[in-house]
């Protein structure tokens, strides 16, 4: 009888996570996208970082800042009596650090690309911002968004460095995919990890096949509109 | 014409460089030592002390998990002395024959220590007081894959305290990882070695573990069957068990 616990954990780990990075994602994206100012280049870079950090210097400043000593934690933990390090929580926010960087860079690049003429011509007819956004920016980028989100998604189904920090290990609260995996392995159950191992690679490269199936129809149906 | 100019002026400047190394008047015999990461500190401080005793030998250091490096041995990495954190690792070198039997010897001995944050008062002071009430989370090895999980384990199932403690154990993939916990005030109390205790700045000793609670936790050392310098591996072997190698591993937590 396998447990199947981390499968259902990976899976609302990494949904919640990209629930949360696809909003923030494209909040700043578009909040960004052709905006010019002071200091521009010097957040976008802080974005990016996540990307290119090892995960354990991820997963300690996490620690630190989310610790019950920390700066974050420790106010937590006074207004809403709340410990994020160790739970699966501590999971989610690992997961959002790490994958932010691709749903931004995807939505940038996909509401820089949109033509702003197109949003202009709606202002001069009197739409509300909110609308222009909802009805034009948001539908044409959909499909550079929809790939920043099914890769956040796996990238947050894959996260183990910074969550091992920040979530600890403890089997049946924090255990996701990644780390049964890591642990299987250390200890020998090579029949564990395989198991594992194969629902992973099928869940990423389904997800990934997904994608390039989606984008490719798309791009097909673009042609024959313009046909 | 200018790359050409500072390619000249490049190899100028290397050329200096290589004239300015002094040349060694003495052949000196380096002895690789392939290492725990445990004993990191212990043997920083004691090479200077051995090199002084026995001035025609250098020591390297390869640190690392004593799996990884008995595996790195038998593959044919270039080593001369193996320090093992564990009996188990020694023992597949020597099934191998890669290890000269006669030279095996335990050079030092470890505890288990029960430790908490220096700042943060805990309601427990000794191992039998842990519970799921009194601790919120205990930091410790993974069981299965790390060493120092293994024997905690065993301290935690002598006192049947394992089946009650579980999902207040915080598992870590190794000791730097539970001293982390338990130095940011995240886990309440740990259990890592007493020489590991010692290294960090941070932590208290609140009990360590009776020996009769788990397996003994030998250090053996032994010389690589591999060696050309098996006449200065043997000396520093000797030096890890003389008083003034042992004085040196009981300062850093070791008995």
């Amino acid at each position: 009888m396998t447990d199947y616990s981390p499968l259902l954990l990976s899976l609302k780990v990494a949904g919640i996570s990209t629930f949360f990075v696809f909003i923030f994602g494209v909040f700043f994206a578009h909040l960004f996208s052709r905006k010019k100012f002071f200091g521009k280049s010097i957040i976008e870079s802080l974005f990016m970082l996540p990307l290119v950090l090892p995960p354990t210097v991820v997963g300690f400043g996490l620690l630190i800042l989310f610790g019950k000593n920390g700066f974050i934690g420790s106010w937590l933990l006074n207004w809403f009596d709340f410990q994020v390090v160790f739970t699966w929580i501590g999971a989610v926010i690992a997961s959002i650090v790490v994958s932010f960087p691709l749903m931004y860079q995807s939505a940038a690049a996909a509401f820089e690309s949109l033509d702003a003429r197109m949003e202009n011509a709606a202002r001069t007819m009197g739409a509300s911002n909110w609308r222009v956004f909802w009805t034009i920016s948001f539908r044409l980028a959909w499909p550079g968004l929809l790939a920043g989100l099914v890769l956040s998604f796996a990238r947050g189904l894959g996260e183990f460095g910074a969550t091992l920090m920040l979530a600890g290990y403890i089997p049946g609260k924090t255990d996701t995919i990644p780390m049964a995996i890591y642990f299987a392995v250390e200890s020998g159950q090579m029949e564990k990890a395989t198991f594992w191992v194969v629902i992973i690679v099928a869940l990423g490269f389904s997800t990934i096949m997904w994608l390039n199936w989606w984008s490719r129809r798309n791009i097909e149906r673009y042609k024959n509109d313009n046909a | 014409m200018k790359k050409i100019i500072y390619f000249l002026v490049m190899i100028f400047f290397v050329l200096l460089l290589i004239g300015c190394t002094p040349e060694d008047k003495e052949e000196k015999t380096t002895l690789m030592i392939s290492a725990a990461a445990s004993l990191t500190d212990v043997l920083n401080e004691l090479k200077p002390v051995f090199e002084d005793e026995h001035p025609s030998i250098e020591l390297t250091f390869n640190f690392g998990g004593s799996g990884k490096l008995a595996q790195m041995i038998i593959q044919g990495a270039p080593s001369d002395v193996f320090l093992s954190a564990s009996e188990s690792d020694m023992d597949k070198l020597q099934v191998e024959d890669m290890i000269l039997k006669e030279t095996r010897v335990n050079f030092a001995e470890n505890e288990l220590a029960l430790i908490a944050n220096k700042n943060q008062p805990v309601k427990v002071s000794s191992f039998d007081e842990i519970s799921s009430a009194t601790v919120e989370h205990l930091a410790i090895g993974e069981p299965e894959s790390v060493p120092v999980g293994r024997y905690t384990k065993q301290v935690l199932e002598h006192l049947e305290l394992w089946d009650s403690l579980q999902g207040s154990l915080v598992l870590s993939s190794d000791v730097r990882q539970v001293l982390t916990h338990v130095e940011l005030g995240n886990a309440d109390v740990g259990i890592v070695y007493a020489s590991d205790a010692l290294r960090s700045g941070k932590v208290t000793i609140v009990a360590t573990a009776d020996s009769d609670w788990h397996d003994p936790i030998m250090y053996p050392g032994a010389v690589v069957s591999d060696t050309s310098h098996s006449k200065e591996a043997k000396l520093f072997l000797a030096f890890l068990t003389s008083e003034k190698g042992q004085e040196l591993l009981h300062k850093h937590g070791f008995k």
